[in-house]
């Protein structure tokens, strides 16, 4: 069963509509059904593409945040093989709202990391719901080390509402924790790539995402902060959000034309919970454009590279 | 002590705020409610007299007390773009910009400054809260960057004293691309093997503390100081529980393990010139209020400007020890 988003409704009815015919049909075959059903296919498929064609901001955060969205998880086990996933920050705990471990991507040994939402309640809260304390940008500073010390590249997934803010992630460091997970990002001599193929929220996001290339899915979002944290702050009213998501600027096509991310995944029709094997196997795609793009840099070169990218952000603003 | 004598006593260093002279020349501790004279609390860099409750001070007044003489600097900090989202909420992001900048006669939230501490040259850098919270965006990123460039060219130390709200949501993702930007000025530092020393006052949050204000060689903090990424009252939201008391207080950090020490801002000063003189390598300092350096340095300003591209100088290399004062002026 598909979960509509709010906006959907409309589509929710006609597809609806649609499903419940052919439900008739199959009851009672004498029936012929079929040609009103495909009208209503037509109907929806239409109105698909005009939702679709120019989202709000606002629908944009509700589309990266949808449950059914692929999630890292997806991504690791369809793009790469020999996953071997490696657990803990050798300190505290292991943080399961971070996936990390060796993998191959297209059989060449990489490292994976990546923050992992859950599909389903018990999932959900095994994993935080993607938000990580400090013992997962400490494993993830430890993969990092590790695959800088074996030349391996790194690629991380990025999808996290943001840091979790609890009594005992502050009081274990969590900032320490994040500052050091973006100054490990900038110091290893490997290639670095990263997608954002949900949610990329503030501090937890720049965390992983501080690479030579950074690629998001046409409807992610990246952002300093949540658009309801911002309304509640800015506009002292956390029902502004739909004002605030429009203010922040925190779509790919913007991050994009801002520099801040290099490339956008375009996503099947109606988003990536759609066709969750086509969106997957773009961001493979993407993966592989990317690091390609890395090959002739040797280690020197790639932190150049990175540290370029970052100190020129900000050279240009988005057009009046 | 009396407030007339201490009013009266000529004093070379006066730290007395340039900014808007206060019509009310009283102000009364929000922790122990006692009226403070204005030069008074001034004189004692913004502690209570009473309580010792540490009080915000504009980097300007801070930078006042802390050169030898009350001497230093300006770094010049490259523009940014000004508002590159065009942003606005219930006002327009340009019209609070000018406010801040009409309420506080700064230019931005960072003030970047080089001059002497002890006769150790060092490179400053001071957020100031009363400029929309102390946020960071890109000329708080650009002022750190600045710095780190001028100390790996002085080949001195940078020292930053850190206060902020968090990034500037106004600069949207660009204020946050500020945590690595400034992380990378920060490496910088790591690379010409020069001390970092973050001092975080009250309140040190959000991006900020999760980026440039948590990656010193030592790590010090004021007393009663709020450092945290998130907020208590959004910590008490999410968990619905009370938090103990002190909770993201600099004591409660310094007893996690998150700080090095946790010191009065009437022994900063002191402290840093110790720390750094060790760090450097240097003999020990004579400790006192020093008068500005004779030889007052070329407008560093401009050399900033020219040595733009240029290759820092090698790492290696430690400034020449100075010759100690053996008689400095005391109090
Ligand atoms: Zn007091």
């Amino acid at each position: 069963m598909t979960i509509y988003l709010e906006f959907e409704k409309p589509l929710a009815e006609i597809e609806g509509q649609a499903a419940e015919l052919r439900a008739l049909a199959q009851r009672s075959p004498e029936m012929d059904v079929e040609k009103e059903a495909a009208a209503l296919d037509r109907k929806s498929h239409e109105m698909l593409v005009q939702l679709y064609a120019n989202l709000t901001p606002w629908r944009k955060c509700q589309v990266a945040r949808h449950p059914e969205r692929p999630h890292c998880k997806d991504y690791i086990e369809r793009l790469f093989t020999e996953y071997t996933p490696l657990a803990g920050d050798r300190n505290f705990a292991d943080d399961h709202a971070v996936m990390g471990g060796l993998a191959r991507f297209n059989g060449r040994p990489v490292m994976v990391i990546g923050h992992e939402k859950g599909h389903d309640t018990k999932s959900r809260i095994e994993r935080n719901f993607g938000m990580a304390r400090p013992e997962g940008y400490r494993k993830a500073i430890r993969l990092m080390d590790m695959a800088d010390r074996f030349g391996l590249p790194v690629v991380t997934l990025v999808d996290t509402p943001g840091a979790y803010p609890g009594k005992g992630a502050e009081e274990r460091g969590q900032s320490e924790a994040i500052a050091r997970s973006t100054e490990k990002c900038l110091q290893v001599k490997v290639p670095l790539v990263s997608v954002i193929i949900g949610e990329g929220g503030s501090g937890g996001a720049v965390a992983f995402a501080t690479a030579n290339r950074v690629a998001m899915l046409e409807h992610s979002i990246y952002s300093v902060i949540s658009p309801e944290g911002c309304a509640s702050i800015l506009w002292k009213d956390a029902e502004k959000m739909r004002e605030a998501a429009e203010a922040l600027r925190l779509t790919a096509q913007n991050l994009k034309e801002l520099g801040v991310c290099d490339r956008i995944v375009a996503e099947p029709l109606g988003g990536a919970h759609r066709d969750r094997t086509a969106a997957i196997d773009a961001v493979g795609r993407e993966i592989a454009a990317m690091l390609d793009e890395m090959k002739d840099l040797d280690g020197q070169g790639l932190r150049a590279d990175r540290r370029k990218k970052y100190l020129d952000l900000g050279s240009k603003g988005l057009a009046a | 002590m009396n407030w007339i004598s201490n009013y009266v006593r000529p004093r070379i260093n006066s730290i007395f705020s340039r900014r808007e002279v206060p019509e009310n020349l009283w102000t009364k501790c929000d922790e122990c409610g006692t009226m403070l004279f204005h030069r008074e609390l001034a004189d004692n860099l913004n502690v209570c007299t009473n309580c010792g409750h540490h009080m915000a001070i504009t980097p300007r007044d801070r930078f006042k007390a802390l050169f030898d003489g009350g001497a230093f600097t300006e770094v010049k900090v490259p523009e940014p773009i000004a508002d590159p989202l065009n942003f606005r909420d219930q006002k327009k992001y340009t019209d609070r910009l000018k406010e801040a900048r009409r309420k506080t006669a700064e230019k931005e939230a960072m003030l970047v400054a080089e001059g002497e501490i002890g006769r150790t040259k060092v490179v400053a850098a001071g957020q100031d809260f009363s400029f929309m919270a102390g946020s960071m965006g890109m000329y708080v990123g650009n002022a750190i960057i600045a710095a780190a460039e001028r100390a790996v060219k002085l080949n001195a130390p940078l020292v930053l004293f850190s206060a902020a709200g968090g990034a500037r949501m106004q600069e949207g993702i660009l204020s946050l691309m500020q945590m690595p930007r400034s992380t990378v000025a920060i490496e910088m530092l790591k690379e010409a093997g020069l001390p970092y020393i973050v001092v975080l006052t009250h309140p040190t949050t959000g991006g900020v503390t999760a980026s440039y204000a948590m990656l010193g060689d030592v790590q010090i903090a004021e007393p009663n100081a709020l450092i945290c990424f998130a907020g208590p009252r959004v910590i008490e939201q999410t968990i619905r529980e009370k938090l103990p008391e002190g909770f993201q207080r600099a004591e409660y950090l310094l007893d996690h393990g998150m700080l090095d020490r946790v010191t009065p801002r009437g022994q900063m000063r002191e402290e840093l010139i110790k720390v750094l003189r060790m760090l450097l390598g240097l003999p020990e300092a004579v400790m006192a209020d020093l008068p500005a350096p004779e030889t007052p340095e070329p407008a560093a300003a401009k050399e900033a400007e020219d040595a733009k591209g240029e290759t820092p100088e090698t790492p290696a290399a430690k400034p020449e020890p100075k010759p100690a004062k053996p008689e400095a002026p005391k109090k």
